[in-house]
């Protein structure tokens, strides 16, 4: 966000004038001035409630800023998805159905928490075939040299 | 036996300029494939959320989830008089209604006297217009930013989604999109 990167300096301000206002033009990166939704910046009541709601935070990405959580992101819409978590957990949901409800709505995109899934289980299994591969070479390797010292001897 | 050893042991010793090689082109292909940091709602085909909003211009009336119900397919469009690209776009959907679309808008966190400007200065060509205050409509139906388009079939289903300002020459294909959804 253009807003979160304010810089004091008048003539760096001067210098990143044109490219901000190139990056205005871009839908994403063009701001509202109506206040926050309530929940967006305010913490729920209950801290069981709030610290639910965070770590859900923490793991939904943020649609404007790409590489932020929407708790990181100053973003308007960051601050609308916090506000609807919030209500949403003060009513009762379950965090994992409203990552569910995102999914349902951006795709995967939208949550850093990696699913299982026909296009990332080479994720999860490729760790643990590379370790299988080591083992058999590794077994192979000192499975040859002892056999050549049991000839050598 | 120990030729064709040696023969392995030959080829194993270019994997890894292959191997790099490969990781280069990927490289080049990233770089040349152009950022596209579109995120498409995965909505299309679904009934729009139940929803009722509030009037966001005086004189006209919200806009609720029914008000899709029956008649033709309509425009909807997630808009705001604070985007830059919207103004771009308003002459273009001013065309579609004049071609006889039925558009409806929602205004996300917009103030009455704001889009009452950005109306006077742009033409309106809607039909209804909703304030999504708090982009709740907006997270419901997976649009992530403004403009966007929906197209919304005579049952309410979503059949379309444009994301971005429709330009001037995409308007053929909007219409071809409306007359698809009527069928």
């Amino acid at each position: 966000m253009i807003r979160s990167h304010l810089i004091r300096s008048r003539v760096i301000r001067a210098a990143v004038m044109p490219a901000a206002l190139l990056l205005a033009a871009t839908p994403a990166l063009a701001d509202d001035t109506m206040p926050p939704a309530p929940y967006a910046y305010r913490q729920l009541a209950d801290p069981a409630q709030e610290a639910k709601a965070k770590a859900l935070m923490e793991t939904l990405r943020c649609l404007v800023c790409q590489s932020q959580s929407i708790a990181d992101s100053d973003a308007t819409i960051a601050g609308d998805m916090r506000n609807q978590v919030r209500l949403r957990i003060a009513a009762g949901e379950d965090p994992e159905h409203i990552r569910k409800w995102l999914i349902a709505r951006y795709g995967d995109y939208v949550s850093y928490e990696p699913r299982l899934s026909a296009l990332t289980w080479p994720l999860f299994a490729g760790p643990a075939l590379l370790l299988l591969a080591g083992a058999v070479m590794l077994g192979r390797r000192f499975g040859a040299a002892q056999k050549a010292e049991g000839k050598g001897a | 036996m120990a030729a064709t050893q040696g023969k392995g042991v030959r080829w194993a010793l270019w994997l890894p300029l292959g191997l790099f090689a490969a990781f280069v082109a990927l490289v080049v292909v990233g770089l040349l494939t152009p950022k596209n940091t579109d995120i498409p709602s995965r909505q299309i085909g679904q009934a729009l959320p139940a929803f009722t909003l509030p009037p966001a211009a005086d004189g006209q009336p919200g806009l609720a989830a029914g008000d899709f119900q029956g008649g033709h397919p309509r425009l909807l469009n997630i808009f705001a008089s604070w985007c830059v690209p919207c103004r771009v776009e308003a002459p273009v959907l001013a065309d579609l209604a004049r071609a006889g679309v039925e558009v409806d808008g929602i205004a996300i966190r917009d103030h009455k006297a704001d889009l009452a400007a950005f109306l006077a200065a742009n033409g309106n060509p809607y039909a209804r217009i909703g304030a999504d205050d708090i982009s709740a409509v907006q997270l419901a139906i997976g649009s992530s930013g403004v403009p966007e388009s929906f197209v919304v079939d005579a049952h309410g289903v979503i059949r379309y989604q444009h994301i971005g300002d429709i330009r001037p020459e995409q308007v053929p294909m909007i219409l071809q999109k409306l007359k698809e959804a009527g069928q």
